[in-house]
């Protein structure tokens, strides 16, 4: 993967920036040793690798504000950084950029139950989110497979989803407002505790733009009252299609379960073994699950279950207690960590309509063979966001690559069937250069016009989105 | 007028354009700064371009009737979650709502206190913007992070960045059943308590608005439950415990209710300029002494209809919300009043300047819907 060559005059004035740095924020907040600043020089998507020039972490908008400034007059590029878990390389680091690091702001500023929202600082992790209202039945609703240890921040930059989007949507649907800082160091109030824009939904622009268009260091976050109960199915069926046509025929019915998760052979039989969940041994799993009262659950259950006996499952297992239920979750939950024991792998996060299903499936089979790496699928079948797993040997001489071909020819099937090169994970660098697939060079020139409004100089989170050649006149130009 | 009934059609229509355009659906919500220009009409781009109900997803084109679409959902038992308000009544218009127009204007009905808005099931569109190019975002699937989230910005966004051509939504299905628990002769500050008190309970509220004594005969607070239908008994049975004196009212008695706050009948045929004002939902009633109101989104979203003089309030009505936090729109005045007072809220310097930015880019000859939007 190519990176822009670093900038030599930037490198050059490094003690020059490091001072400025050191002087606007307090001790210990300015890191510029290499040998601490290569704590930062990737982040989830570990094949990729560099230090930054210096790494920041401020404990304030203010100081967010000043470093941005001073970042901006210097002419350095800024990678922001949440909790470093991004799996696209979203805050991968150039050697001529300060990493802007949000983990010591992770104050809780705003409970309001009244009014459903919490206000925290952005360094704060999802799961800690829930935690500062579930002791009174609150939580918030997004939940990537990361949310133990991935930020707000990052959850806003890359607009995450998780496996209960299918319900409650992604992070757009539950983000209220923000406070942001500009590469220029101006601060912004965007939303707030109110719903909706009075003029542009610059909110909606901002989240999910990676990191590009600002510094969002605080956020205003949609709450929800707990469901009284949630109960998991867990259905198994001799094929691919048979189990689509299943996921198909529950969401058009007019119940909405929380969750449809999918899984396929290879990783059914990989967990299984890992965690020891008693899957069957079949084709294709699915787990749904559905929350309310116990009676509301019997009666979604009733419709979604006669569903799925419709389709001669060769499983259909109904949680009876919390236990059951822990055991139908424990293989999905399990599935990164079995597949991580076996093999290293690469995650990727495509969305597909859910029509395209079994050929999507069957295709993907093929590709496999033809390059010789396994792929095992667990995904949201609920709204089609795949996530294929390649499994690869990265100690092997040219796996790597291999798998990083196969990668790209799994994601451009995806945008041939009529869906997306990623749903949840953001493009990052992982799939910078393969934008094109997805997008003429007119729909990505509108997206870049957004940056030139917000971020005139190019100077936050360098290199990553779009295509290098589509940006190469833009950041000839700022330089 | 221009008629384009293809987007290349349309593409070429922005691109000769020498002067501004006024850009129209069906043209039933003249709300926004008047603009004078050539009327470039949307609604030959019409018909459905796919529906898959199994993937609850819908593609159409943006001059289709809103009628229309409802209809095709309506055969399939499915249907656009935000509900979205017919303003005919309200601003006294007549013609066909197109589903564009809609989403021009991020259009939201009482749902969206718990599903969301019109921008949160919107998933693609296709536009041409100021230079005449045509650009795509999004797509037809509910979970895309591909680049930038210009379908959002796209929504609400008046006409003014581009003119859309096509539109993808995320659909669900109908529900089998609905009730709403209503009281009647609570005050504002009493009504959005109980409000607050049901979207806070585990009961999935999808409706919770509350109307002062003047729009109604008596003041009325109600909250909305839909899904199966055993699910809708038990939930207004927990619900009635909580909410001690409010009735249940079932099927289609409670979805008048709803349409009466969709639509805000009671401002309907009655003299009156009418801000939509959206607040932190227990600040609602702190604006009730501005005019007559009506409370919907938990009180989070407040229809205030004041007399039609001087500048409609907008300097007190604007003063009281700049202190709490929120925006409000001027959605009915005379082209008059709409031409002298600023329609839609001023933002601060740094937002504005992101705003106009923005619009230079999108439209630099400035000749969609110019000044629309102030």
């Amino acid at each position: 993967m190519e990176m822009p060559a670093p900038d030599a005059s930037i490198l050059a004035k490094k003690p020059r920036v490091v001072a400025r740095l050191a002087e606007a924020l307090p001790a210990g907040a300015v890191i510029s040793d290499p040998t601490e600043t290569r704590v930062y020089e990737c982040d989830g998507l570990t094949a990729y690798k560099c230090p930054p020039l210096a790494a920041v972490l401020p404990s304030t908008t203010e100081e967010v504000a000043a470093v941005l400034k001073i970042c901006h007059e210097e002419g350095v590029p800024v990678v922001p950084r949440g909790s470093g878990t991004s799996l696209a390389g979203g805050a991968l680091p150039t050697a001529d950029s300060v990493i802007l690091g949000v983990a010591r702001m992770n104050e809780v500023l705003e409970v309001d139950y009244d009014n459903r929202f919490i206000r925290v600082q952005t360094g704060r992790t999802n799961l800690s989110v829930t935690g500062a209202v579930e002791e009174d039945d609150f939580f918030y609703a997004p939940d990537p497979s990361s949310q133990l240890a991935c930020a707000i921040a990052g959850n806003i930059a890359m607009n995450s989803g998780g496996a209960h989007c299918l319900k409650y949507g992604v992070t757009t649907n539950n983000l209220m407002g923000v406070r942001m800082v500009t590469m220029a160091g101006e601060i912004v109030e965007i939303g707030g505790a109110h719903l909706d824009a009075g003029g542009l939904d610059l909110l909606g622009v901002i989240c999910g733009s990676e990191g590009q268009l600002g510094v969002v260091t605080e956020a205003t976050l949609r709450i929800l009252r707990k469901p009284e109960g949630a109960r998991p199915v867990l259905m198994g069926y001799d094929s691919a299609e048979v189990a689509g046509q299943v996921v198909s025929d529950i969401i058009k019915a007019g119940v909405l379960p929380v969750a449809i998760e999918f899984m396929d052979r290879p990783c059914i039989r990989a967990t299984d073994d890992f965690s020891g969940a008693g899957y069957p041994d079949c084709e294709a799993l699915l787990i749904v699950e559905v929350e309310g009262s116990d009676a509301e659950i019997t009666e979604q259950l009733g419709v979604i279950n006669q569903i799925a006996r419709g389709h001669n499952p060769v499983e259909l297992r109904e949680a009876k207690d919390a236990d059951e239920a822990a055991r139908i979750w424990l293989g999905r939950k399990a599935a990164f960590g079995a597949m991580g024991q076996i093999n290293d792998y690469m995650c990727l996060d495509g969305t597909i309509p859910v029509s395209e299903l079994p050929y999507v499936l069957r295709r993907t089979e093929e590709l496999s063979k033809e390059y010789g790496l396994d792929v095992a699928n667990v995904f949201h079948a609920g709204d089609g966001n795949m996530h294929p797993l390649i499994l690869f040997d990265a100690n092997k001489e040219g796996d790597l690559e291999t798998c990083e071909a196969l990668g790209a020819e799994i994601l451009k099937l995806c945008v041939e069937v009529g869906g997306c090169l990623t749903g949840e994970h953001g493009v990052g660098v992982e799939k910078r250069d393969l934008m094109g697939a997805q997008y003429s060079d007119a729909d990505m020139e509108a997206q870049m016009r957004v940056k030139d409004v917000f971020d005139p100089d190019w100077l936050l989170n360098p290199a990553k989105v779009f295509p290098l050649a589509v940006t190469a006149s833009r950041r000839d130009f700022a330089a | 007028m221009l008629t384009p009934e293809t987007e290349a059609d349309l593409a070429e229509a922005v691109c000769a354009a020498t002067g501004p355009l006024r850009i129209i659906g069906g043209g039933t919500r003249p709300i926004g700064k008047p603009v004078a220009g050539e009327v470039l009409s949307a609604a030959g781009l019409s018909g459905v371009s796919l529906y898959e109900p199994g993937a609850l997803t819908l593609v159409v084109q943006a001059g289709t009737p809103f009628a229309e679409v409802e209809a095709v959902l309506a055969a399939e038992g499915q249907r656009l979650p935000f509900e979205p308000m017919d303003h005919r009544a309200l601003l006294g218009t007549s013609g066909a709502p197109t589903i564009g127009g809609v989403v021009a204007a991020n259009v939201s009905g009482p749902r969206r206190v718990q599903g969301g808005a019109c921008r949160d099931y919107l998933i693609g569109v296709r536009f041409v913007d100021g230079t005449g190019a045509v650009v795509k975002n999004g797509g037809r699937v509910m979970k895309n992070v591909t680049g930038y989230d210009l379908v959002k910005l796209m929504a609400g966004s008046w006409g003014s960045l581009g003119v859309l051509s096509e539109v993808s939504f995320k659909v669900l299905a109908a529900p089998g059943a609905e009730a709403s628990l209503v009281a009647r002769g609570l005050s504002a500050e009493q009504g959005v308590a109980a409000l607050s008190a049901g979207l806070g309970s585990p009961f999935d509220v999808s409706g919770a608005a509350h109307l002062d004594a003047r729009s109604s005969d008596e003041a009325r607070t109600q909250v909305r439950i839909e899904g199966l239908a055993g699910s809708v008994a038990y939930r207004a049975g927990r619900l009635a415990e909580l909410l001690p004196g409010f009735e249940v009212v079932e099927g289609a008695q409670s979805a008048a209710l709803w349409q009466e706050v969709r639509d805000v009948t009671p401002f309907a045929g009655r003299d009156g300029a009418v801000w939509r004002i959206s607040v932190k939902p227990s600040d609602g009633p702190l604006l009730a002494g501005l005019g007559e109101a009506i409370f919907d989104w938990g009180g989070g979203l407040v229809w205030l209809l004041v007399p039609e003089e001087g500048d409609c309030g907008a300097a007190a009505i604007r003063a009281r919300v700049a202190e709490l936090g929120g925006h409000a729109t001027l959605v009915r005045a005379s082209e008059a009043a709409r031409a002298a007072v600023a329609v839609f809220p001023p933002e601060p310097a740094p937002v504005a300047a992101l705003t106009a930015g923005l619009r230079a880019k999108f439209d630099p000859r400035g000749i969609l819907n110019p000044g629309i939007m102030g």
